[in-house]
């Protein structure tokens, strides 16, 4: 018996807890033609070339955690990798390496259209030039199957200002879009002040969600904390991802932001990836799956 | 040398609702990567002061998001905040510039006395 990808990952239970967003459908709206219903996958903070107690499998997570998409019974339409790619280095050359070396890398995945943002350990240092001499702009949009998708950069400017410019071009970028535009953002760190306490924020974050809010269909995906995360600013919710090297603390759980302690009775745990479907209208359902299976 | 004085919202309401005092007591702050020194910094509460602070090396930044202050420190220049501490308590400050590995510990204390 043939099943379909719902039907399949409903019989497989693959990985942790499925969270149904909270989008209201709305009733009466017309929505583009061609809005159908996909699913693609988000990668975030694979932080190549980290070495470090709190990993010390860093050399095998990205690799592990690219023969589990691999090994989905369907692939997805795209794959997103939400920031910090790399680990950061004060050696130009260095960065140049490790960014080269997670290209190679990713090239093994099976699906080809690959969506890039840089992080802070990409690009703060450089204002992301190495970045963009191997993944190109830091901040576009994509349109596929009647969705919108803007990559923000939050990243570039060290201390984590979006800038004019760039909100300029979103704002343009918005105007240009329907009324009932579905839009998903994607970005590294939060766009609204999760704990600030930690550098958890952006510094002008609430200039893009200004411009964002009278947008009724809006759907953030995000990296940058390390786990799993929801909240809803207004009607806009927001959704971090786990990473693929180490697990941080919840917000403000302990006084600083220290790596949680690598477990060997339980490596990868906290690690993974996400499996977003986005069903017509607006509607988003997320599984949050491992990098390797218990 | 060229000098910057951030003040910052709650500060400056602090200055308007004090006594004057005959001198700001100045507290130096170095960053280098990735520490601030001093990391624990004890202030009265309602003293006003000027937090001064210089970089070892590259583009750092101050943040004490209790207090609402901020100042960025750069290379070659010392950056000035000028503060009057409102409570008691203990606040953290961090830098909030990205500068490097281990950037994410670079922290301290505030620690604010009545």
């Amino acid at each position: 018996m043939a099943l379909d990808r719902r039907q399949f990952l409903k019989l497989a239970g693959i990985g942790g807890a499925v969270v149904v967003s909270g989008c209201a459908r709305p009733s009466g709206d017309s929505y583009s033609a061609d809005a159908d219903e996909f699913f693609f996958v988000q990668l975030s903070d694979t932080h190549w070339g980290f070495r470090g107690a709190p990993n010390p499998e860093a050399a095998n997570t990205l690799p592990k955690a690219i023969a589990a998409v691999n090994a989905l019974e369907t692939q997805p339409d795209f794959i997103v990798f939400t920031g910090d790619l790399t680990h950061t280095t004060d050696d130009p050359k260095e960065r140049r390496r490790r960014l080269a070396q997670f290209k190679e890398l990713v090239a093994a995945l099976k699906v080809k259209d690959l969506r890039f943002m840089p992080g802070e350990h990409d690009g703060s240092l450089d204002r992301s030039e190495a970045f963009q001499e191997f993944f190109g702009a830091t901040h576009y949009t994509f349109d596929h199957k009647g969705v919108h998708f803007v990559a923000l950069d939050n990243v570039s400017d060290p201390a984590a200002r979006i800038g004019e410019e760039q909100l300029a071009w979103l704002k343009r970028d918005l105007d240009a879009q329907p009324a009932d535009a579905r839009i998903v953002v994607l970005t590294h760190r939060p766009l609204f002040p999760l704990y600030p306490q930690w550098d958890w924020a952006t510094g002008d974050g609430d200039r893009a969600l200004e411009l964002l809010m009278p947008r009724k269909n809006v759907t953030v995906f995000y990296g940058h904390i390390h786990q799993e995360h929801h909240f809803k600013t207004a009607h806009i919710e927001h959704h971090a991802a786990k990473s693929l090297v180490f697990p941080l603390p919840a917000p403000g759980s302990q006084p600083k932001r220290v790596p949680i302690a690598w477990d060997p009775e339980h490596p990868y745990r906290g690690l993974g990836f996400r499996q977003i479907e986005a069903e017509a209208p607006v509607e988003y359902k997320l599984t949050e799956l491992p990098v390797a299976k218990a | 040398m060229r000098r910057r004085l951030f003040l910052g919202a709650a500060a400056a309401a602090a200055l308007g609702a004090l006594p004057a005092w005959p001198q700001e007591r100045v507290v130096r702050i170095g960053a280098r990567k990735f520490t601030f020194d001093p990391d624990e910094v004890t202030l009265k509460l309602g003293e006003p002061v000027v937090l001064e602070f210089t970089t070892a090396d590259v583009h750092m930044g101050f943040k004490c998001v209790e207090l609402g202050v901020r100042a960025d420190i750069l290379p070659g220049e010392v950056a000035r905040l000028k503060l009057t501490p409102q409570k008691a308590g203990d606040f953290g400050f961090f830098c909030d510039v990205f500068c490097g590995d281990d950037h994410e510990l670079m922290s301290g204390t505030l620690h604010v006395v009545a």
